[in-house]
């Protein structure tokens, strides 16, 4: 595998792999020194253009944790703001001798882009509403590590929310559909995409019609801009209908899990604590992230090498 | 005397005739089409099709402003090498083409390059701000016949009506870019379920289809000629068939690559494949070339957008929409094999000449007496497109690598070659 840039590029083989390596990683995570020299020599460069606090920290850990090298590149003081291009800025990083770019960018397709410009792996770790792949490794690692399942056929997974505008929809919904579970969207009309009929989803309009048939309640952030654009007419009706409310905890299955990919908006799609819920994986997706990131980098950028030894 | 040129063995195809023959071009017209003519340069045309030469609608030709992209120069380089003898060229230039100055400007820079009769067009609102009327009346004394504020599309449907009356006092046409522009926001590609899949925002037809009828039925209140650009949807060409039944004086335009490309296209990241209107579906191709062969489409034209490669190396929501069409018209419009060798010329020189009021010296018979403004072409030869070979300043063909079929050969413009077996003379 080259790069990690969407959940369709990796198919089932490549997702089943890392979900197993995964395990590998949460196990050195487990020791009294979680790093091991997988990785030494290797040099993994950030290029975040939007902001990110989980994601870009738990892939420095991740590599850290192999012993890659990491760079960071911040946008902020870049010559980007001078006016370089994107192209010239990949091609500077390269010449420094990079191994693979994390990238996370708000337009759509831009790991490709990169991949052509470039002899170093690409990682894509968010393009505008289109992919977050390893968002999505984790979520499955997360739901298969609470369930011990190995496959999630016959499971029912709901993700409700601005389904429209979400990079970790697309890429779940394409995970946990090739791991046999179904998934139904919940949001109102205007934060679906246009056209959904070619999907592996069923949609539905109503979060109460659907939630005591869930196994798994996958709820996304809403952005507050999304009132600004008519998408929703408050915040305040948004929450109502689609929120976490406590009415709509006592709803749930009793061993329906509850998700969410972070950050969350409190008192708006989550009206409640997530401690408040009994199987909430929220802190298991956060803790899970830095072993799904060094399983993805492994497997692009190690030799096959064995895991072991001390760094 | 000026040297004279005969055009060798090519079939001369006019609007009720069709024969091989010669033909022979002195002084800037035609003088004579007979068998075994002698001229001071013959030029071999066996199997080819000599028309002629074809008009352009719809052509950036980026100067002033932008003229790292093109310059009027390469642009009717590129021009001459399609077949054409004549580009309209847009006003989205900087300044735009909304004063007299700028309007001589490009008419005169298209003089000096002396390739093809660069015909500026003229902006409807001042600066195309969409706001005020631009001065239609001066534009018109100086030679202005087709108006537009393509690249927008005029969103107040009042100043619209105001431009249509005050155009038919003037007996000229307003060409729409038609797009909704609320229902466009930040769009990249086609609404549609591959846009569903990458997460862009999508240009939905409708944005296109409300501008349309809007205008139609301004048209209808107003009586003045109006002409739709690039056309791309369905449903755009119902309503344009139900208007042109109903007898209003409405002209419509498709381009080659909306004729050729679809939406799924989008999928590569390639922004070579972001245009304005976007690609569409095979359903909306199928009904843009129904409307070709009914005669709901008058014209095929380019809108040949070149742009740096820097700007279309951007990501798909930040590139500029636009790809280059000059050179690869002909090509596109015969591979896709949609009408006759006639329909071609008709929709590519004869319809457009009309419409573009020009049709004393263009999109004439081939025949002594008229204007040799010509174009030879061989409508079987197969080609492959190289971006880097092609005389436009940028590359941003969609069609790079594409084999196309049919091909231009010579150009006549004035009475003169601009272009012998392929290669441009200056």
């Amino acid at each position: 595998m080259k790069h990690l840039r969407s959940i369709d590029e990796l198919g089932l083989d490549g997702l089943t792999g890392l979900l197993q390596l995964t395990d590998h990683m949460a196990e050195i995570n487990q020791r009294p020194v979680p790093k091991v020299p997988a990785l030494r020599g290797r040099t993994v460069a950030s290029l975040f253009f939007e902001d990110s606090t989980r994601t870009r920290l738990s892939f420095e850990t991740a590599a850290k944790r192999l012993s890659a090298d990491t760079m960071t590149f911040n946008v902020s003081t870049s010559s980007v703001n001078k006016g370089e291009s994107l192209r010239d800025t990949v091609a500077t990083i390269t010449d420094m001798g990079v191994d693979a770019f994390v990238v996370r960018h708000k337009s759509v397709g831009i790991p490709w882009q990169i991949s052509q410009w470039t002899t170093a792996s690409i990682i894509n770790a968010g393009d505008g509403a289109h992919q977050h792949p390893t968002q999505a490794l984790v979520d499955c690692y997360t739901i298969r590590e609470a369930t011990h399942a190995q496959s999630f056929a016959g499971m029912k997974i709901a993700i409700v929310g601005d389904i429209k505008h979400s990079r970790v929809a697309r890429s779940n919904i394409q995970a946990f559909s090739l791991l046999g579970a179904k998934v139904t969207l919940v949001a109102p009309p205007t934060l679906l995409p246009p056209d959904v009929s070619h999907w592996p989803v069923t949609v539905a309009h109503k979060l109460d019609e659907v939630i005591g048939q869930t196994d798994v309640l996958y709820m996304l952030r809403l952005q507050s801009e999304r009132m600004a654009q008519g998408h929703v007419p408050t915040l305040r009706e948004y929450s109502e209908q689609y929120g976490l409310t406590h009415k709509r905890v006592l709803a749930l299955k009793s061993d329906a899990i509850v998700m969410h990919p972070g950050p969350m908006n409190r008192g708006v799609e989550m009206q409640i604590d997530p401690s408040d819920v009994k199987n909430s994986l929220i802190h298991r997706q956060v803790a899970n992230g830095v072993s799904v990131r060094m399983a993805v980098l492994f497997e692009l950028l190690g030799s096959g090498s064995n895991l072991g030894g001390q760094a | 005397m000026s040297q004279s040129i005969v055009i060798k063995g090519a079939t001369v195809v006019n609007r009720e005739s069709q024969q091989v023959a010669d033909v022979k071009i002195e002084n800037g017209f035609v003088v004579e089409v007979a068998k075994n003519l002698k001229g001071d340069l013959q030029l071999d045309a066996s199997g080819c099709i000599v028309s002629s030469g074809f008009v352009d609608l719809h052509a950036h030709l980026r100067e002033p402003g932008k003229e790292e992209a093109e310059t009027i120069e390469t642009g009717s380089r590129a021009g001459a090498l399609g077949g054409y003898t004549a580009l309209v060229a847009m006003p989205n230039t900087d300044p735009p083409q909304d004063s007299v100055a700028v309007i001589d400007f490009v008419r005169e820079q298209g003089k000096r390059a002396g390739l093809v009769d660069v015909v500026p067009s003229g902006c409807i609102t001042l600066g195309r701000q969409g706001e005020s009327l631009a001065p239609m009346a001066e534009l018109s004394l100086a030679g202005v016949t087709l108006f537009t504020d393509d690249g927008n599309g005029v969103q107040d449907a009042a100043l619209m009506r105001r431009a249509l009356e005050y155009a038919r006092g003037l007996g000229v046409t307003l060409a729409q870019h038609c797009e909704v522009a609320e229902l466009t926001k930040g769009a990249v590609m086609n609404e549609c379920s591959c846009c569903t899949d990458l997460g862009l925002p999508g240009w939905p037809a409708i944005a296109e289809e409300l501008m349309v009828f809007r205008d139609i039925e301004l048209v209808r209140i107003t009586g003045a000629s109006m002409h739709f650009l690039h056309l791309s949807t369905k449903r755009s060409v119902e309503l344009v068939r139900a208007a042109k039944r109903d007898g209003l004086p409405i002209t419509a335009e498709v381009t080659p690559h909306h004729l050729s490309l679809t939406q799924e296209l989008l999928a590569s990241y390639d922004s070579v494949y972001k245009v304005n209107p976007p690609l569409r579906s095979a359903e909306d191709i199928r009904a843009l070339k129904d409307g070709l062969r009914d005669g709901t489409i008058d014209a095929i034209a380019t809108d040949h957008a070149p742009h740096p490669r820097r700007d279309k190396e951007m990501s798909l929501d930040l590139a500029p929409p636009g790809m280059l069409g000059l050179e690869t018209a002909l090509g596109v419009v015969l591979a896709e094999g949609m009408c006759e060798i006639r329909d071609v010329v008709a929709l590519m020189s004869w319809n457009p000449a009309k419409i573009a009021r020009i049709g004393s010296t263009h999109g004439l018979d081939v025949a002594a007496g008229a204007n040799a403004n010509l174009c030879v072409f061989d409508p079987e030869l197969t080609w492959s497109v190289d971006p880097d070979r092609l005389a436009s300043k940028s590359t941003n063909t969609p069609y790079a690598g594409k084999t196309l079929r049919g091909r231009v050969r010579h150009t006549i413009f004035k009475g003169t070659a601009t272009v012998i077996d392929g290669q441009a003379q200056k």
